[in-house]
């Protein structure tokens, strides 16, 4: 139960967009249409899914304080958690590259579409900040597990729903200035208005 | 005579240290091709630091020794870094100076620290960053590299600070700390009481807010998204 509400938690309230702005780049820069933005959220909640837990271990077992004392007393007091950013990272970038080549093998239309963005993701902020949340609210392994794929769930949302906004938007008479990115931030706005909505309920 | 100086004799005459191409080095991410309103690079970590003057401007003083130290570095090794392996070169040269950046902040400014929390290692991801490196670090000379991403560092600093100006500003009726509202009403012996917008201090009055910029900015350059 306490999973489950972590899982809507991260969904809904602490959406990695509207509460933490993570992710903004390519949630900008992807949400064109309906299509690519399935595609970009489908492989981002892999992406977190994989990664926060993975990062979890190597956080438990290497970086935290104390956490080589499985190694032997010598290495009991260590604390290599300054090492976190460039760890998370790597981590990240490798199973990114995997994602990359896997989508490339079975997928090609939906690497064709991704194109630069499969890369991009592994310098996506919502997957980093996925990683260094999870290692700040000490989660358990299993919480962050459920807390990836929320995160990751909130995120997919997010950009279907802008993308799909987008695409009746085209029709619309945009001030000049305002086209493009400006009424995209507006609209996001909008958005985390309606999101905000959540914030009261108490799970 | 060393031989030195002839050898500078026979070279051409050396590119004065701010000559005007490295000057709209500089000058052109400020307005014209602005990191974040106009190639929408960066956004990820700025929003979020932005309802107070003070950890934006601590955010913006770490992005812009980031943006620059990385460019001067990844320049330096340019010529022997293979292009296979070079976003995981990036990525490390990046998350050691984030790495530094954090921990000096832990050390002198923990307070900071503490109210940036994920954000500062969040710089890693910002998009200024590999963007400027991947564009302009891999192909051209150190000193030109550390101008360019001084520009773009700047560009993105300015309007993170006007954001958070206005947020802060609106949402706590203040700048930099200082209750100015207040100030001012005791000034001219008035007791009116700035009623804070609680809407500015959530996500949603920094989208608005950037919208807005956006918006302006846009406008007095003429540029239009298509």
């Amino acid at each position: 139960m306490e999973l489950f509400s972590l899982g809507i938690r991260s969904i809904f309230i602490d959406n990695m967009i509207f509460a933490y702005f993570l992710g903004m780049c390519s949630f900008l820069a992807v949400s064109k249409k309906v299509s690519t933005a399935l595609g970009l959220g489908a492989a981002v909640i892999f992406v977190l899914t994989v990664t926060t837990p993975a990062n979890w271990l190597l956080n438990e077992y290497v970086l935290k304080e104390g956490a080589l004392s499985w190694a032997g007393d010598t290495f009991a007091t260590i604390d290599l958690s300054f090492l976190r950013f460039i760890m998370f990272i790597a981590i990240i970038a490798a199973i990114v590259q995997l994602v990359e080549m896997v989508v490339e093998k079975f997928a090609p239309a939906l690497y064709g579409a991704l194109g630069i963005f499969l890369p991009l993701i592994a310098v996506n902020c919502a997957i980093l900040g996925g990683s260094l949340f999870m290692a700040q609210r000490d989660y358990t392994l299993a919480e962050a597990t459920v807390y990836g794929f929320g995160s990751g769930t909130g995120f997919f949302l997010a950009i279907v729903a802008l993308a799909a906004i987008r695409e009746k938007l085209k029709y619309s008479n945009v001030p000049n200035g305002l086209k493009g990115l400006g009424i995209t931030m507006l609209l996001t706005g909008l958005m985390g208005i309606a999101f905000m909505s959540f914030m009261g309920i108490d799970l | 005579m060393s031989t030195e100086t002839t050898v500078t004799e026979v070279k051409k005459p050396a590119e004065a240290l701010l000559s005007k191409r490295r000057k709209k080095l500089i000058s052109d991410p400020l307005v014209d091709s602005n990191p974040i309103t106009i190639q929408v690079l960066g956004i990820c970590s700025a929003l979020a630091v932005t309802t107070q003057m003070q950890p934006t401007l601590i955010m913006a003083i770490s992005v812009i020794f980031v943006v620059v130290m990385s460019n001067f570095v990844i320049s330096l090794m340019r010529n022997t870094i293979p292009s296979r392996v070079r976003i995981i070169v990036q990525l490390a040269v990046v998350a050691t100076l984030v790495t530094l950046v954090s921990e000096l902040l832990k050390a002198f400014a923990y307070d900071m620290y503490k109210e940036l929390s994920v954000f500062v290692g969040l710089i890693i991801t910002n998009c200024i960053v590999m963007g400027r490196l991947e564009a302009f670090a891999l192909g051209n000379k150190p000193y030109d590299s550390i101008l360019d991403g001084f520009g773009s560092a700047l560009g993105y600093s300015w309007i993170i600070l006007a954001v958070a100006f206005f947020r802060e500003l609106f949402g706590s009726g203040s700048v930099f700390g200082v209750p100015v509202f207040d100030t001012v009403a005791g000034f001219i012996g008035d007791d009116f009481s700035f009623a804070t917008n609680g809407l500015m201090v959530t996500p949603v009055g920094a989208f608005i807010i950037l919208g807005l910029i956006i918006w302006v900015q846009r406008t007095k350059t003429g540029y239009v998204e298509h």
